[in-house]
């Protein structure tokens, strides 16, 4: 995989937006500011600004997406940006065009971002190092990698609830071998100074390295979910789940799924939050999902609004290269 | 007419003046204000406070709306816009420190509209530097100045206002 560097420009600002990997903290901090904006938009009667006008925006999925590619499609054009949607499975690819002659056929039609999601790790790093150089790339989730949004937009949720991310314990559950999200928000905590992120899981779905990206494995819900603040649920990645990693779905929810007895072991006003889609009933008891204390509706507002920012910011970056 | 002295207070009490006239002769009684960001929104503040109007002031950051992003790209800290009211229908008076080329004004009016349609909309600026270049008159203006090519007139706040002419050698 190519270095990380490739996502800021020669002055350190926002180029293409592809892994938590390499954003410090400023930075970081200055994109969910700059989202807090983008949200005040999203509660306008016209909730559009017209930033990007002009410009064209391509959503490249290589892997079917509902939330995620909505999500971009919404923010993109709350931006005034015109949006293509291409769902590559389906197209050109099988009729035996390569991937390098779709992406110059987008750039011939000026296309000016692509957004990639992809199934193998490392896809969006490859096609911003191959682009021209106007064009900006958003990585929307490649492989077991890495889905530097969805942990941006999961920041940005828990900023709004627990501002003060240096006295937090923050607990994430469930298939983390399989989900890029783990990996990001693993990233994103530490890059916001979190004292304490634990991985909660059976041990055929926490890797073995865990603790080398700074998180602490449990492998028994009651003892990983004492006093912590932020209850992140992820998703039985079943579609991924290629050998018998696990018992029985029924089983995996009596010792991983979320429901009020566990989760009283956390602090009274800790948050509950999932990525989406959720399963009920196997990583989530549904009165817990519907409960006040889950914000996972709000994680999909806040992903337009830091969808916008982020969009809006590597845009910006292409101005002086024109001029 | 350089002159850096240009006394804020003054101008402020001279808008008053043009604004409370105005007001009477229209019956403009449910009038809503809207300051743009960040030297607007203080004149707007002391206008606010000095002709008592009642709902709240509104506050505009038309960093969404520049013309210029294309060539000048984001500014990262944005303060949102807040209007705490509707504007359907509505009178509004638009205020601003500085007019000078109205792209701003122009920015700030396409923002407006993206919330309703006004009733009308007026302009107050402390100051109008001229050379405009774009249709856009201010209908109350503190003091109009002219500066030399390459100077700048910036107002400096929130607490004590003053202006400053910038650029000259």
């Amino acid at each position: 995989m190519t270095g990380n560097n490739i996502q800021l420009d020669a002055k350190g600002r926002l180029k293409h937006f592809l892994t938590i990997e390499g954003i410090d903290r400023s930075l970081f901090i200055e994109i969910l500011d700059y989202a807090e904006s983008f949200a005040a938009v999203g509660e306008r009667a016209v909730k559009k600004v017209p930033l990007l006008r002009g410009k064209t925006i391509a959503n490249l999925f290589f892997e079917p997406s509902t939330r995620t590619r909505t999500t971009f499609e919404l923010a993109a054009k709350r931006l005034s940006a015109d949006v293509l949607n291409l769902n590559i499975l389906s197209s050109a690819t099988k009729k035996g065009e390569t991937l390098l002659d779709t992406l110059q056929t987008l750039e011939a039609m000026h296309c000016d971002m692509f957004i990639i999601r992809h199934a193998n790790s490392g896809a969006a790093h490859f096609i911003a190092s191959q682009v021209a150089p106007h064009i900006r790339v958003i990585n929307g989730g490649d492989g077991r990698h890495s889905h530097p949004t969805q942990a941006m937009l999961d920041m940005f949720t828990i900023r709004k609830h627990k501002p003060d991310f240096t006295r937090l314990k923050v607990a994430i559950i469930g298939d983390v071998a399989h989900s890029r999200v783990a990996r990001s928000e693993i990233h994103a905590l530490s890059v916001l100074g979190v004292p304490e992120i634990r991985v909660i899981g059976p041990k055929t779905l926490i890797p073995n390295d865990i603790s080398s990206l700074g998180a602490h494995p449990y492998y028994d819900m009651n003892d990983g979910l004492k006093d912590v603040d932020v209850v992140m649920m992820l998703r039985l990645q079943r579609e991924r789940m290629c050998s018998a990693l696990l018992p029985s779905e029924h089983e995996y929810f009596k010792r991983y799924g979320l429901n009020e007895e566990k989760l009283a072991l956390a602090k009274p006003d800790a948050i509950v939050m999932h990525p989406g889609p959720i399963n009920r009933g196997i990583e989530i008891d549904s009165q817990i999902a519907d409960s006040e204390r889950s914000v996972i509706l709000q994680q999909v507002s806040h992903g337009i609004a830091v969808r916008m920012a982020i969009m809006a910011m590597i845009m910006g970056s292409q101005s002086e290269e024109a001029h | 007419m350089n002159d850096a002295t240009t006394d804020v207070k003054q101008c402020v009490d001279e808008m008053i003046t043009q604004i409370r006239a105005e007001i009477a002769n229209n019956d403009l009684s449910e009038m809503l204000m809207i300051g743009i960001h960040t030297g607007g929104v203080w004149i707007a503040e002391r206008l606010h406070k000095k002709l008592n109007i009642e709902p709240p002031l509104g506050k505009l950051n038309i960093a969404f709306y520049r013309d210029d992003f294309s060539r000048i790209g984001t500014h990262p800290q944005v303060t949102p816009s807040k209007l705490p009211f509707d504007i359907e229908d509505k009178h509004l008076l638009l205020v601003d420190d500085v007019l000078h080329t109205g792209r701003t004004i122009r920015a700030a009016l396409n923002e407006i509209f993206d919330y309703g349609r006004p009733a009308s909309v007026r302009l107050a600026v402390l100051i109008d530097r001229g050379e405009h270049e774009l249709p856009i008159q201010a209908d109350f203006v503190g003091k109009r100045i002219t500066l030399k090519q390459g100077e700048h007139a910036k107002l400096t706040g929130p607490e004590y206002l003053t202006l400053e002419i910038t650029g000259t050698e």
